[in-house]
């Protein structure tokens, strides 16, 4: 076999980190977002507390916060069973697993990107709006999200990248099952633990470096153009 | 009765405890900064709410805290340009007129849009997006955006504050043609008298958060004891004039008021057009008798009304001529040495290039803004 081409197995590998990576950061948007708003506009009792436990997955050992969510949304822990029970939603050793801890992972970066930017978004156009006849939502909609692209799009990327990297929570919470929660970073691990593994390992490395440059590339070329939409003199 | 305002508030150190009633036409706000201006037109946009009081508008309660009654600012209708325009900087120009547009309730004729953008002369800029716009580019469509979302009143905070007096002069006209053209009554927050002598039908003058006094804008500019609060350097009378006659030969236009013939450079309005002449008081001499081989071509006969405070070098002096109402800023050894006293016959004395076309507001049309910027050199 040619040593620059992949394997079926390694092929898999990359799908899989791309599939998690995309839903982990997708699935996250919506919240981060509303985190976000209610961490920069918000004035509520606790408001250091939701800070504090959104940056956690940031300070606490990848490890502790799989273990975290083993404990949490495994098959028979509080928040797992009920979900497997009501929705018949499963994280336990499948790809979802990976996703949510990827998404955990990432949510810290994410949050703290679309915050800078609500924070940024001048209230005085907000309030332009209101006198133009557009409720809170509309506001929402029309004027700060928008005004926020640049900053969800920073959020996004960071949230992607954390995604493909990640390594020591999914592995402890879901395992490390090829075809199923084998991810990237995990397959790399295995090739190095095999005797004669260097060449798919270094494989699977310059693909990894290929998927962060393009996700870069792409960052940096959507925010030029958000820039541009905001056409500051 | 068009606007009633009686509001109690504090920010900070600072009470507002402002009450006054008004009909339509353009109404100015005006006072030094920190009188309270812009509060209180926040507080008529819903943008503040006040601590205690009521705000009508028309025959709608907006405010009023003693029957817990507050509509939110999107429901007003009230229309509001902000100082510094606050155009949204990710919709085109086109996008930011319309935006109201969405939400107003569609009670117009479909061409209100092609109306309010030849009024306000910004069809050129439609697909450019507010950064590429220069200073009066900004304002203009900040007047058209609040227009076309259908408002009841307009609210203009010191449009003009962050202009030089080049774009001052190009958006003047503009503000004039919109009191004159479309019946929305405006409330406009200025603390330039000049600008409020040029566009007020009523003068609202505030003083450290308090109605100092209301009324019409000739009346409370030529009352002596409020110079303190309307400003004494730029004093002056304001005298409604008709253009009589135009001098060829020498570029001149005559214009007729109660108070005689006013001579001034040549002014692009036809004969019989209404004008407001704004005098000031430092431009006015006075002499006792009618004086010859004189330069200064506006020489009106009067006696004097009343002499204003006098303490330090200067006191004002006004006067009536014919019913109209001069003021002339002297010092108060020229009053001693004349013996001005009230009942004194007297006759002013106006140069006439001291009376510009910044002393002029009106129908002027085609005085384009680089004759405007030149007067202003």
């Amino acid at each position: 076999m040619d040593w620059m081409t992949l394997s079926p197995e390694e092929w898999t590998a990359v799908r899989l980190s791309l599939k998690v990576a995309f839903v982990a950061t997708l699935v996250s948007l919506p919240f981060g977002i509303a985190i976000a708003m209610l961490l920069a506009r918000g004035r509520f009792w606790g408001h250091a507390l939701l800070n504090g436990l959104v940056l956690l997955p940031l300070i606490l050992p990848p490890v502790v916060t799989g273990y975290l969510l083993l404990i949490l949304f495994g098959r028979r822990g509080p928040i797992g069973g009920f979900l497997a029970d009501t929705f018949g939603i499963v994280f336990s050793f499948r790809w979802t697993g990976a996703a949510l801890a990827c998404g955990v992972m990432g949510f810290p970066l994410l949050v703290r990107a679309i915050r800078l930017s609500a924070e940024a978004v001048d209230a005085r156009l907000e309030e332009a709006a209101g006198t133009l006849g557009a409720n809170r939502a509309w506001v929402f909609l029309t004027v700060t999200l928008p005004l926020m692209v640049p900053g969800i799009i920073a959020g996004m990327i960071l949230c992607f990248a954390k995604a493909m990297g990640e390594f020591g929570a999914t592995i402890t919470f879901v395992s490390n099952i090829p075809g199923e929660t084998q991810t990237l970073p995990s397959a790399i691990y295995t090739f190095t633990q095999v005797p004669g593994g260097d060449a798919g390992a270094l494989r699977l490395t310059l693909v990894s470096v290929a998927i962060s440059m393009l996700a870069l590339l792409a960052s940096e070329l959507m925010a030029r153009r958000a820039n541009r939409r905001l056409d500051v003199e | 009765m068009m606007l009633a305002i009686d509001i109690k508030h504090s920010l900070g150190d600072f009470r507002l405890d402002a009450r006054f009633q008004t009909g339509g036409g353009l109404i100015a706000l005006f006072g030094r900064s920190g009188s309270g201006k812009t509060s209180i037109i926040n507080i008529i946009a819903g943008l503040i709410r006040p601590e205690q009081g009521h705000v009508t508008v028309g025959d709608d309660i907006l405010v009023d805290t003693a029957r817990g009654v507050f509509v939110p600012r999107h429901r007003r209708r009230i229309g509001y340009v902000f100082q510094e325009g606050r155009l949204f900087p990710h919709l085109t120009v086109r996008q930011n007129l319309l935006y109201g547009r969405w939400f107003a309730p569609q009670v117009e004729d479909g061409d209100d849009l092609e109306r309010v953008v030849d009024l306000l002369g910004i069809g050129p800029l439609f697909e450019r997006r507010p950064g590429r716009l220069s200073g009066g580019e900004k304002q203009r469509v900040a007047i058209g955006r609040a227009l076309l979302a259908n408002p009841r009143l307009l609210l203009m905070d010191e449009p003009l504050a962050s202009l030089d007096e080049a774009r001052k002069a190009e958006i003047l006209p503009y503000i004039e043609r919109l009191r004159d053209q479309t019946h929305i009554p405006i409330v406009y927050v200025s603390h330039s008298i000049a600008e409020v002598a040029r566009l007020a039908s009523t003068l609202v003058l505030l003083s450290e958060g308090k109605v100092a006094a209301v009324g019409p804008t000739a009346d409370i500019m030529h009352r002596l004891d409020l110079f303190p609060l309307t400003g004494r350097a730029e004093a002056g009378a304001i005298v409604e004039a008709t253009v009589e006659r135009h001098d060829e030969s020498f570029a001149l236009t005559e214009l007729r008021s109660r108070a005689g013939l006013w001579k001034l450079p040549r002014l692009e309005a036809p004969i019989g057009t209404r004008l407001r002449l704004r005098v000031r008081a430092r431009d006015v001499m006075l002499a006792k008798s009618a004086p010859t081989d004189l330069s200064a071509l506006n020489i009106l006969p009067g006696v004097v009304a009343d002499i204003g405070a006098h303490d330090g070098p200067i006191a004002e002096v006004r006067l009536d001529c014919s019913g109209e109402m001069l003021i002339a800023r002297l010092t108060r050894y020229s009053v001693e040495r004349l013996g001005l006293a009230a009942g004194v016959p007297i006759f002013a004395l106006v140069k006439s290039v001291a009376l510009d076309r910044r002393s002029l507001s009106g129908p002027i049309q085609s005085l384009s803004s680089a004759d405007a910027e030149a007067n202003d050199a």
